[in-house]
This record gives C-alpha cells, sequence and structure tokens, in this order.
C-alpha cells in the first residue's frame, strides 16, 4: 500500500515545484532571498527526507559587480564580529584576572602530530641493543675519528664550489676534491682504504646545489637529501667573523623517531666527539616538519642570564628523500627507508623523522 | 611462556638475532630469546617449521648454528652447530621428514644432517653466491637453489651428483651481450612441476623443468629496483613479488601483468609469505614492521611495529586471527547446536527481529530514492 501512495505524491509536489519554478521567471521578484528562503521553505514542509538546507551562498550571485559587492560586505562583517568578539573576550580576562583561564595552545600541526609507533622510548632495551651495535657504534665508542671527504656532482659551477669550501670550514678534517668524472662506485673502496668515514657528494641543478648524499664509510647507510634555501656566507646579514678550526659543539632537536634517531647518530658523527669549547661554535641540526635546518653559531655568555649569538653560516635546509642500507649503490642497494610521496605525505600530521 | 608462544600465529627473525611471536588477535608480539646474550653474530637468516605439527621451529643464524625452538614449551630446546662463520649466512633452511635438516650456506654448500650424527650425511655444491634454497612442498627430497650468476638448479637429494634441472641462461639481447643472471628467490608452483623465481634485474620467471626448454617459458618484469622476495598465494595464478624500495606487486602468471600493488611500505622488503588458506600476505623488512595485506582488495590489515630490522617470515598455517577466535567460535556454536535444539529457535527468533528491525528502515531508504529519482 505503501508504495502505490507514494508515486501520487510525488507527482503532486513535482507538479507544484514546476509551477512555482514558472512564476518566478516571469515575475522575477526584485528580493530574490525571501523569496528563496519561503520556497525552500515549502520544499521543507513537503519533503522532509531530501534535506537540503536553505543556503544563500555569494558564489550564486551572477552579476559580476553584485557579487564582488555582497563578497566585500560579508568579510566586512565577518572581521567585525571577529574583532567583537576578541574584544569580549579580552575584557572578560581583564574582569577576572588573576583568575583567568589560561589561553589556550593555538593549534598547529606539530602539536597535533600523529602518534608514531617508533618513537624511541629510552628504556628500550632492544633498541638500545640495535643502536648500540649499529654501524656508528665505532663511533659512538671513541674507537674511529670522523675524516670527512666532500665532493661535488661532476663538473661543479658557480655556488656549489663555494658551497663545498664552506661546508669544509664547518666539518672539522674535511677534505674538498674535485670529483674529475670518477664513479663514486669507484671513489668509495678508495676511501675506505685512506680511512675515511663520510663521503658527502653534493649534486647541483644550474648552478645551485640541490642534493646531499651522505655515506657513512666504510658500511654504510647512505642518506639522501634534498637541498634547498641554501645560505652562503655572504649572502647572510649580521653574520660573524669566519669560523676558527675548533671542533664546535654538535646540537641535534627533534629526532624521536626510530628513522629519526638513524638520521641523528648519521649527524652526529659527522664531527668529533670532544667539542672545543674555546671555539664557541655550534653546528644545530633541527628538526621541524620533517625538515632539517642546519646552522652554525658563534655563542658568548654576556652576563648570568644574557647569551649572545652569531650567525656564522652556511646556512641549509635538508629533507630526507632514502635512507639505503649499505654504501652509496643507488640502483641494486636495499633502501631502509623510502620517501613515498602522495603516500606518506597523505597525512599532514604524519612525521617521519 | 608456553602460553604466549602457543597463541603466536606469526614468527619473525630479527637482525639482532631475537626471534619474534606475533599474536594477531591480541595485538601483541612479544620476544623469545635472552635479552642477555643478544649479539649481532646470531642474526636471524632462515625459519623453517621442524615437524609438520608446527609444533617445532627451525631458525638458522648467521653464526652457522641452527637452533630448535618448541612453540609449545616456548623455548630452545636444541641448538647444533651446522657449519661455520665464514662460509656465508644461511641461505635456505628446511626439515626433511622431520627427523633431518637441509641447510644451504651462501658459498654453495647444501648440506643434509641427521639427528644422531654430527657430520653432515649428505653434501652438494650448489656452485657460489646462493641466494636462496627452497624445498618443494610435494615432495620434499626436491630442493631448487639459485643466486648471483647461478641460475635455477633443481635438485634431487636421493641423487646429489647431478641437477635434475638447471636453467639455461636467457637468450642474448638485442645488441648481443650477455644478460647476467641474479636469482633472489623461487618458488615451486602447485599441482605441476613449474617453478616461479624473481631475479635481482627485476624479472620474474617461469621455468618448466617438464619440458625440455631450459630458458624461461614465460618472463615479466616489474619496477625498476631489483626483486628480493615472492611468494604464491592459496588461489592460483597470480605471484606476489616485493622489492628493494618496499613495493609489493602481484603479478599474474598466464601473462605476467601486474594485477595490483600492496601499499604501505617504507623499506626493502627481505622476506614474503602467503598463509595457505586465507587470501592474505605477510612482509617484513627493513623498515621494522610486520605487515598484513588482504589479497581481496589488497588492503593493509595489520601493521606491527617490531623494533628491528626483520630478516625472515613464517606463518603458522593455521588461520591467523579470526580463526583463533571467530573459527573456533562458530564451531563451538555448531556444537551447541548439535545438543540442544532450543538455542537453534531462540537464535532463528533473533534473525527474524534483526530482519522486521532491518525491513522498515531498508524501505524508508528506498522511498527516499524513489522521491529523489521522481524529482
Amino acid at each position: 500500500m505503501d508504495i502505490t501512495e507514494v508515486p501520487t505524491n510525488q507527482g503532486s509536489k513535482s507538479k507544484k515545484k514546476k509551477s512555482k519554478k514558472s512564476m518566478k521567471a516571469k515575475t522575477k521578484v526584485k528580493n530574490e532571498e525571501v523569496e528563496e528562503e519561503r520556497s525552500a521553505a515549502v520544499e521543507k514542509m513537503n519533503e522532509p527526507a531530501a534535506a537540503f538546507p536553505p543556503t544563500f551562498s555569494v558564489s550564486e550571485i551572477k552579476n559580476k559587480q553584485r557579487r564582488h559587492l555582497m563578497f566585500m560586505k560579508l568579510k566586512q562583517e565577518k572581521r567585525k564580529q571577529k574583532l567583537q568578539l576578541k574584544k569580549k573576550r579580552r575584557k572578560e580576562r581583564e574582569a577576572l584576572g588573576d583568575k583567568a583561564p589560561p589561553k589556550e595552545v593555538p593549534k598547529t600541526i606539530e602539536n597535533q602530530r600523529v602518534f608514531d609507533e617508533t618513537t624511541v622510548d629510552p628504556e628500550d632495551e632492544e633498541v638500545a641493543f640495535d643502536e648500540g651495535t649499529d654501524e656508528f657504534s665505532a663511533y659512538f665508542n671513541g674507537l674511529t675519528n670522523p675524516k670527512v671527504l666532500i665532493t661535488t656532482s661532476d663538473r661543479p659551477r658557480g655556488r656549489t664550489m663555494r658551497f663545498c669550501e664552506q661546508l669544509a670550514s664547518v666539518i672539522p678534517n674535511a677534505h674538498v676534491y674535485y670529483r674529475r668524472g670518477l664513479a663514486l662506485k669507484r671513489i668509495i673502496p678508495q676511501c675506505v682504504a685512506r680511512n675515511f668515514t663520510y663521503l658527502i657528494v653534493v649534486n647541483e641543478d644550474r648552478q645551485v646545489p640541490n642534493g646531499l648524499v651522505l655515506c657513512h664509510l666504510p658500511d654504510g647507510p647512505t642518506a639522501h637529501f634534498k637541498v634547498s634555501s641554501v645560505r652562503l656566507r655572504k649572502e647572510i646579514k649580521r653574520r660573524g667573523k669566519d669560523p676558527t678550526e675548533h671542533y664546535p659543539e654538535v646540537i641535534l632537536n627533534n629526532f624521536t623517531t626510530r628513522l629519526g634517531h638513524s638520521i641523528g647518530r648519521l649527524f652526529a658523527a659527522l664531527f668529533p666527539q670532544n667539542p672545543q669549547f674555546v671555539g664557541r661554535q655550534v653546528a644545530t641540526f633541527h628538526n621541524q616538519r620533517d625538515f632539517i635546518f642546519f646552522r652554525f653559531h658563534r655563542y658568548i655568555f654576556k652576563n648570568e642570564k644574557k647569551v649572545g649569538i652569531q650567525e656564522l653560516g652556511p646556512r641549509l635546509t635538508l629533507k630526507l628523500r632514502s635512507l639505503q642500507k649499505g654504501t652509496f649503490d643507488s640502483k641494486y642497494g636495499e633502501y631502509e627507508w623510502v620517501l613515498k610521496r602522495h603516500e606518506m605525505d597523505a597525512c599532514r600530521r604524519k612525521f617521519q623523522l | 611462556m608456553d602460553e604466549r608462544s602457543r597463541l603466536c600465529t606469526v614468527w619473525v627473525g630479527s637482525e639482532t638475532g631475537i626471534l619474534k611471536g606475533v599474536d594477531l588477535d591480541r595485538k601483541q608480539a612479544f620476544n623469545f630469546c635472552n635479552t642477555r646474550t643478544l649479539s649481532r653474530e646470531q642474526e636471524v637468516r632462515a625459519l623453517c617449521w621442524g615437524d609438520s605439527a608446527e609444533s617445532e621451529l627451525l631458525m638458522g643464524c648467521s653464526d652457522g648454528t641452527v637452533r630448535t625452538f618448541s612453540t609449545e614449551k616456548g623455548v630452545f630446546t636444541e641448538a647444533r652447530s651446522c657449519g661455520d662463520a665464514q662460509e656465508g649466512c644461511f641461505s635456505g633452511l628446511a626439515s626433511l621428514r622431520g627427523s633431518a635438516i637441509i641447510t644451504c650456506v651462501e658459498c654453495g654448500k647444501l648440506r643434509v644432517w641427521r639427528e644422531d650424527s654430527s657430520g653432515p650425511v649428505a653434501e652438494l655444491d650448489a656452485g657460489s653466491n646462493v641466494c636462496r634454497m627452497r624445498q618443494s612442498p610435494v615432495d620434499q627430497n626436491r630442493v631448487a637453489t639459485g643466486g648471483k650468476e647461478n641460475g635455477l638448479k633443481l635438485w634431487d637429494l636421493e641423487r646429489p651428483e647431478k641437477p635434475v634441472f638447471t636453467a639455461k641462461n636467457l637468450r642474448d639481447d638485442w645488441l648481443d651481450l650477455r644478460r647476467p643472471h641474479w636469482v633472489k628467490d623461487m618458488s615451486f608452483i602447485p599441482d605441476s612441476d613449474k617453478m616461479v623465481t624473481c631475479t635481482g634485474y627485476h624479472q620474474v620467471h617461469v621455468f618448466d623443468p617438464s619440458t625440455p626448454q631450459r630458458r624461461p617459458v614465460l618472463e615479466a618484469e616489474f619496477g625498476e629496483y631489483p626483486l628480493t622476495a615472492l611468494s604464491l598465494p592459496a588461489a592460483g595464478d597470480t605471484v606476489v613479488v616485493g622489492n628493494t624500495q618496499g613495493q609489493i606487486a602481484l603479478l599474474d602468471l598466464r601473462k605476467g601483468l601486474v594485477r595490483g600493488c600492496l601499499k604501505g611500505l617504507s623499506g626493502s622488503v627481505r622476506a614474503l609469505q602467503c598463509h595457505a588458506s586465507q587470501p592474505l600476505v605477510a612482509s617484513c623488512g627493513l623498515d621494522r614492521f610486520l605487515r598484513i595485506h588482504s589479497l581481496k582488495d589488497r588492503k593493509p590489515q595489520h601493521k606491527v611495529y617490531l623494533k628491528s630490522r626483520l630478516n625472515c617470515l613464517l606463518l603458522a598455517s593455521r588461520e591467523l586471527q579470526d580463526g583463533g577466535a571467530g573459527g573456533s567460535a562458530e564451531g563451538g556454536a555448531e556444537q551447541e547446536v548439535k545438543e540442544e535444539e532450543d538455542e537453534v529457535w531462540d537464535s532463528m527468533d533473533r534473525v527474524e527481529e534483526e530482519a522486521i528491525k532491518r525491513k522498515p528502515t531498508g524501505g524508508g531508504g528506498e522511498e527516499v530514492k524513489r522521491k529523489k529519482g521522481g524529482d
């Protein structure tokens, strides 16, 4: 029975609608909004199931000038409301005085971060064992001293060479070599034979450094970074005098996950373990939203409370592309981690490092 | 300890030498080892079941020992030395009729060990750089080996002098250059003599020893990176392969086309195994996660973080998860039905009620649809 009734209902409704529409077309009433609302209300009464809320949107206005006007009005109104709300809140706070509730922490994608199960627990025995016996254990146990070879992609030009030189002034015991068109896989055994512990290859595109391969020797791992926003010493304002040859201190910030720990250890092993505090120089690797910011500073304690810092440069931003087990072998090597775009960064609140 | 080990359905061997059992029902992972005696020399390189009842598990460590783990008791019961650390890591491990062990090391020595004698009973040389040795599930005397510059060889352990089948290298390419060989993993296709291999040059080959052709009868390619592991699902015609960048794909064995990819991995695949009866595939690798994907919709079902790099993987042949709870519950329900008929009627009533409840809502939905259609 129900089924037979429904279509009749429907028919009448559709007829009504049609007639209304034709009416509209003929008369073209000025106050459209009211009419629309009324029709919407009628529709609502007729069919509660199909719930289309009576919305008025500026983008539906066909006349461009009028649309623009309405949009400006809307924006102004919104702004007014916002300001009023702000004023009200401030007054409330002032009225309450000390009893005022604490200010809300602004929402950022970092403090809304999705929990990562690989976050390293410092008391975890297994991870501690894994880290204690990895490829960097020789360095962290004080058995080896870092010795770094810096080279570039073939035929470096312009900024890349200067960037390499400045990098070599930051990293103690670093040697810059011209690439001479040699294959990396043939360089690596020679480096191992000469007791190098790191091979850094700076890649360039159109005279701008854009990639960095950081290969720990003798048996890996190899990390590949994207390099962006490189500022050489000359381009930094208010920089200090050129850095001295003292071993700098190293600060590693925010490397929390298991992958982050590996990367942090990779950076830490670039520098000698005993910083010379006389030099008052500090190299910082700050990780934020998977971007690693490198800065090089000189500090001074002005008095008991104040510290002055002075940037020495260069400045650069790194983003991890891949971490490969073993020394450089991009074709047949096994990757421990690869950045898969659109798959891994689909969630903006998920971070890998 | 014993309870935990009995519940585990997935066993994983890690680079730190820890045997891990995962209970998917309760989403728990257990470490079965002594944390004080950890060392990287005990890195687990191969895992296999010691007997057909799956109460014993054999674990090949890279220092050349094979340890026996009892899943009933949850302890290591036995350890025996099967070769030296100098000969390379184990590339394969299998049990022969429950009493003997077949081991294969990277240098190519394939040995059969019996429980009563300390030395190997039989030994054969499968050539250098063996990447994988696998045993045929049908005939336990048949094993296949293959590696770098070492083509697929099929051996009969009764006649260890000569391989039963040796694969021939691929035809030279269009520049008349020799094509290199690098078998990374292989598997026996059930209900036929055929074998499927995956190579370090991102190819998948199907060999058919029953025909005189010694070159592959089918060649398929996937991706650009070396394929590291492969597994055959219970439902035939496909093969699951994984590569060094953590891409897993289902390939069709009839034409060699990609049927679909499994997403979610971030590091190299070290081991893959399909479940014997369910449409599930488990993968583990350098990203330290054990992942279980459904082969039907290719969606990830489980993801377990296991803290170390994982080398090898072993699934129990009983149902992994729902089987543990759901399957037994269903079985229990059936028994109850047999015992008491009243319960049957109770349950039927309940079903009817549900149906009645559903009807009006379903009808409503239909009405709405019709209305929309009418408009």
